[in-house]
Protein backbone atom coordinates (compact mmCIF):
# COMPACT_ATOMS: atom_id res chain seq x y z
CA UNK A 1 0.00 0.00 0.00
CA UNK A 2 1.22 3.67 -1.15
CA UNK A 3 1.47 6.20 1.75
CA UNK A 4 -0.18 8.35 -0.17
CA UNK A 5 -2.97 7.92 -3.40
CA UNK A 6 -3.15 10.66 -6.41
CA UNK A 7 -5.97 9.99 -8.60
CA UNK A 8 -5.00 11.76 -11.73
CA UNK A 9 -7.41 9.86 -14.02
CA UNK A 10 -9.22 12.07 -16.73
CA UNK A 11 -6.29 14.79 -16.91
CA UNK A 12 -3.73 14.88 -19.55
CA UNK A 13 -0.23 16.01 -20.08
CA UNK A 14 0.82 17.68 -17.82
CA UNK A 15 -1.41 17.53 -15.70
CA UNK A 16 -0.95 13.91 -13.56
CA UNK A 17 3.04 15.04 -13.42
CA UNK A 18 2.34 18.45 -11.76
CA UNK A 19 -0.32 17.37 -9.72
CA UNK A 20 2.43 14.21 -8.93
CA UNK A 21 4.94 16.79 -8.04
CA UNK A 22 2.86 18.74 -5.51
CA UNK A 23 1.51 15.34 -3.96
CA UNK A 24 4.82 14.40 -3.07
CA UNK A 25 5.40 17.44 -1.44
CA UNK A 26 3.30 15.67 1.15
CA UNK A 27 4.99 12.50 1.03
CA UNK A 28 7.81 11.99 3.59
CA UNK A 29 11.37 10.57 2.21
CA UNK A 30 11.49 7.43 2.12
CA UNK A 31 7.10 6.97 1.50
CA UNK A 32 5.51 6.24 -1.48
CA UNK A 33 2.91 7.62 -3.94
CA UNK A 34 0.68 5.66 -6.03
CA UNK A 35 -0.58 7.72 -9.12
CA UNK A 36 -3.57 6.21 -11.27
CA UNK A 37 -3.50 7.78 -14.42
CA UNK A 38 -5.82 7.39 -17.99
CA UNK A 39 -2.99 9.63 -20.37
CA UNK A 40 -0.85 6.69 -22.50
CA UNK A 41 1.91 9.18 -22.39
CA UNK A 42 2.28 9.14 -18.80
CA UNK A 43 3.68 5.83 -19.22
CA UNK A 44 6.85 7.39 -20.97
CA UNK A 45 6.64 11.03 -18.74
CA UNK A 46 6.71 9.01 -15.27
CA UNK A 47 9.41 7.32 -15.73
CA UNK A 48 11.44 10.46 -17.48
CA UNK A 49 10.20 12.53 -14.82
CA UNK A 50 11.42 10.13 -12.13
CA UNK A 51 14.53 9.56 -14.03
CA UNK A 52 15.30 13.42 -13.63
CA UNK A 53 14.24 14.80 -10.02
CA UNK A 54 15.85 10.98 -8.90
CA UNK A 55 12.95 10.00 -7.82
CA UNK A 56 12.56 6.10 -8.06
CA UNK A 57 9.70 4.58 -10.03
CA UNK A 58 8.99 1.02 -8.03
CA UNK A 59 6.32 0.23 -10.37
CA UNK A 60 4.34 0.92 -13.74
CA UNK A 61 1.48 -1.15 -14.68
CA UNK A 62 -1.46 -0.88 -16.09
CA UNK A 63 -4.90 -1.97 -14.65
CA UNK A 64 -8.30 -2.15 -16.28
CA UNK A 65 -6.99 0.93 -18.99
CA UNK A 66 -5.65 3.18 -15.76
CA UNK A 67 -2.05 3.41 -15.70
CA UNK A 68 -0.49 3.14 -12.13
CA UNK A 69 2.46 4.03 -11.01
CA UNK A 70 4.26 3.84 -7.43
CA UNK A 71 6.66 6.08 -7.01
CA UNK A 72 9.04 6.59 -3.97
CA UNK A 73 9.60 10.23 -2.92
CA UNK A 74 13.55 10.00 -1.97
CA UNK A 75 14.73 13.59 -3.06
CA UNK B 1 11.43 28.19 -3.62
CA UNK B 2 10.83 24.56 -4.75
CA UNK B 3 13.03 21.91 -3.44
CA UNK B 4 15.58 21.08 -6.59
CA UNK B 5 17.30 18.18 -6.89
CA UNK B 6 19.47 19.34 -10.09
CA UNK B 7 21.15 22.59 -10.68
CA UNK B 8 19.55 22.55 -14.65
CA UNK B 9 18.28 25.21 -15.89
CA UNK B 10 15.71 26.31 -18.71
CA UNK B 11 14.16 29.69 -19.85
CA UNK B 12 11.71 30.71 -22.98
CA UNK B 13 11.42 33.46 -24.61
CA UNK B 14 7.34 33.90 -25.09
CA UNK B 15 6.22 35.58 -28.04
CA UNK B 16 2.93 34.01 -29.36
CA UNK B 17 -0.24 34.88 -27.33
CA UNK B 18 -2.92 32.96 -29.45
CA UNK B 19 -4.94 29.69 -27.23
CA UNK B 20 -2.98 27.40 -29.29
CA UNK B 21 0.01 28.87 -29.10
CA UNK B 22 0.41 29.91 -25.35
CA UNK B 23 0.36 26.15 -24.51
CA UNK B 24 4.08 25.18 -25.41
CA UNK B 25 5.43 27.40 -23.45
CA UNK B 26 2.82 27.22 -20.23
CA UNK B 27 3.20 23.38 -20.43
CA UNK B 28 6.91 22.77 -20.65
CA UNK B 29 8.07 25.82 -18.05
CA UNK B 30 5.62 24.26 -15.59
CA UNK B 31 6.56 20.37 -16.07
CA UNK B 32 10.41 21.82 -16.32
CA UNK B 33 10.30 23.20 -12.65
CA UNK B 34 8.23 20.59 -11.25
CA UNK B 35 11.12 18.08 -12.16
CA UNK B 36 12.97 20.73 -10.39
CA UNK B 37 14.83 23.24 -12.91
CA UNK B 38 15.56 26.79 -12.08
CA UNK B 39 12.62 28.12 -14.86
CA UNK B 40 12.85 31.63 -16.51
CA UNK B 41 10.15 32.88 -19.00
CA UNK B 42 10.28 36.28 -20.87
CA UNK B 43 7.37 37.45 -22.35
CA UNK B 44 7.71 39.58 -25.05
CA UNK B 45 5.41 41.22 -27.65
CA UNK B 46 2.14 39.16 -28.23
CA UNK B 47 3.41 36.99 -25.24
CA UNK B 48 3.16 39.61 -23.03
CA UNK B 49 -0.67 39.22 -23.11
CA UNK B 50 -0.50 36.00 -21.45
CA UNK B 51 0.44 37.94 -17.88
CA UNK B 52 -2.62 39.86 -18.22
CA UNK B 53 -4.80 39.51 -15.04
CA UNK B 54 -7.72 39.04 -17.37
CA UNK B 55 -7.32 36.41 -20.14
CA UNK B 56 -9.04 35.94 -23.08
CA UNK B 57 -7.70 33.60 -25.50
CA UNK B 58 -8.46 33.22 -28.96
CA UNK B 59 -7.99 31.30 -32.33
CA UNK B 60 -7.54 31.62 -35.30
CA UNK B 61 -7.61 29.03 -38.59
CA UNK B 62 -6.02 32.63 -40.27
CA UNK B 63 -2.10 31.64 -41.58
CA UNK B 64 -3.03 28.22 -39.37
CA UNK B 65 -2.78 25.91 -42.36
CA UNK B 66 -2.22 22.86 -40.62
CA UNK B 67 -5.39 23.16 -38.32
CA UNK B 68 -7.78 20.24 -37.77
CA UNK B 69 -10.69 19.59 -35.77
CA UNK B 70 -11.95 16.62 -35.07
CA UNK B 71 -15.26 16.46 -36.09
CA UNK B 72 -17.75 13.37 -36.41
CA UNK B 73 -15.09 10.81 -35.92
CA UNK B 74 -13.01 12.22 -38.91
CA UNK B 75 -11.23 15.86 -39.11
CA UNK B 76 -12.75 18.93 -40.37
CA UNK B 77 -9.96 21.35 -42.07
CA UNK B 78 -10.24 24.59 -41.81
CA UNK B 79 -9.70 26.47 -45.03
CA UNK B 80 -7.41 29.67 -44.59
CA UNK B 81 -10.01 31.82 -46.51
CA UNK B 82 -12.55 30.98 -43.44
CA UNK B 83 -10.38 32.97 -41.40
CA UNK B 84 -11.89 36.10 -42.92
CA UNK B 85 -15.26 34.91 -42.23
CA UNK B 86 -17.10 37.14 -38.94
CA UNK B 87 -17.85 34.67 -36.12
CA UNK B 88 -15.44 31.95 -37.38
CA UNK B 89 -12.61 32.90 -35.02
CA UNK B 90 -15.11 33.03 -32.46
CA UNK B 91 -16.57 29.60 -33.42
CA UNK B 92 -13.10 27.94 -33.78
CA UNK B 93 -12.37 29.36 -30.41
CA UNK B 94 -15.19 27.88 -28.80
CA UNK B 95 -14.80 24.18 -30.56
CA UNK B 96 -11.19 24.33 -29.09
CA UNK B 97 -12.17 25.19 -25.28
CA UNK B 98 -14.74 22.30 -25.73
CA UNK B 99 -12.40 20.08 -26.74
CA UNK B 100 -9.63 21.02 -24.01
CA UNK B 101 -12.70 20.70 -20.91
CA UNK B 102 -13.62 17.49 -22.85
CA UNK B 103 -10.30 15.96 -23.18
CA UNK B 104 -8.72 17.15 -19.52
CA UNK B 105 -6.35 19.29 -21.12
CA UNK B 106 -5.41 22.17 -18.79
CA UNK B 107 -6.89 25.75 -19.22
CA UNK B 108 -3.59 28.47 -19.76
CA UNK B 109 -5.24 30.13 -16.72
CA UNK B 110 -4.62 27.08 -14.37
CA UNK B 111 -0.98 26.28 -15.74
CA UNK B 112 -0.32 30.06 -15.76
CA UNK B 113 -1.13 29.47 -12.00
CA UNK B 114 0.98 26.57 -11.66
CA UNK B 115 3.84 28.16 -13.10
CA UNK B 116 3.19 31.05 -10.21
CA UNK B 117 2.97 28.86 -7.65
CA UNK B 118 6.15 27.25 -8.72
CA UNK B 119 8.29 30.19 -8.81
CA UNK B 120 8.97 30.37 -12.35
CA UNK B 121 10.80 33.50 -12.55
CA UNK B 122 8.26 35.66 -15.14
CA UNK B 123 10.07 38.38 -17.11
CA UNK B 124 8.05 41.26 -18.76
CA UNK B 125 9.27 42.95 -22.01
CA UNK B 126 9.12 46.60 -21.04
CA UNK B 127 9.33 47.82 -24.37
CA UNK B 128 6.75 45.83 -25.38
CA UNK B 129 4.67 47.39 -22.33
CA UNK B 130 5.76 50.47 -23.85
CA UNK B 131 4.87 49.66 -27.13
CA UNK B 132 1.25 48.14 -27.07
CA UNK B 133 0.67 50.50 -23.94
CA UNK B 134 -0.35 48.29 -21.38
CA UNK B 135 0.26 49.29 -17.46
CA UNK B 136 1.88 46.79 -15.24
CA UNK B 137 -1.27 46.82 -13.07
CA UNK B 138 -2.64 44.97 -15.71
CA UNK B 139 -0.37 42.05 -15.21
CA UNK B 140 -0.76 39.27 -12.88
CA UNK B 141 1.63 39.79 -9.65
CA UNK B 142 5.05 38.10 -9.25
CA UNK B 143 6.51 39.21 -12.46
CA UNK B 144 9.39 41.06 -13.03
CA UNK B 145 9.91 44.32 -15.73
CA UNK B 146 13.48 43.73 -18.23
CA UNK B 147 14.63 43.77 -21.50
CA UNK B 148 16.82 41.88 -23.42
CA UNK B 149 19.94 41.73 -21.48
CA UNK B 150 18.46 40.46 -19.08
CA UNK B 151 16.34 37.48 -20.73
CA UNK B 152 20.34 37.52 -22.11
CA UNK B 153 21.75 37.46 -18.76
CA UNK B 154 19.27 34.76 -17.56
CA UNK B 155 19.67 32.72 -21.37
CA UNK B 156 23.32 32.37 -20.61
CA UNK B 157 23.53 30.72 -17.50
CA UNK B 158 20.79 28.11 -18.86
CA UNK B 159 20.94 24.65 -20.06
CA UNK B 160 17.93 24.58 -22.28
CA UNK B 161 16.87 27.43 -24.04
CA UNK B 162 13.25 28.00 -26.33
CA UNK B 163 12.32 30.71 -28.58
CA UNK B 164 8.16 29.67 -29.02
Amino acid sequence: MADQVLDAKGLNCPLPILKAKKALKDVPAGGTLEVQSTDPGSVADFEAFCRTTGNELLESKTEDGVYVFLIKHTS
Amino acid sequence: MPEKTNAKSMSIIVTKGSLDWAYPPFILGTTAAAMGLDVTMFFTFYGLGLLKKKLDLQITPLGNAAMEMPMMGGHMTMPNLMGVVPGVDRAATVMMKNLIKKKGVASIEELREAAVESDIRMIACQMTLDLFEYKREDLIEGHELGGAATYIDSATKSDINLFI
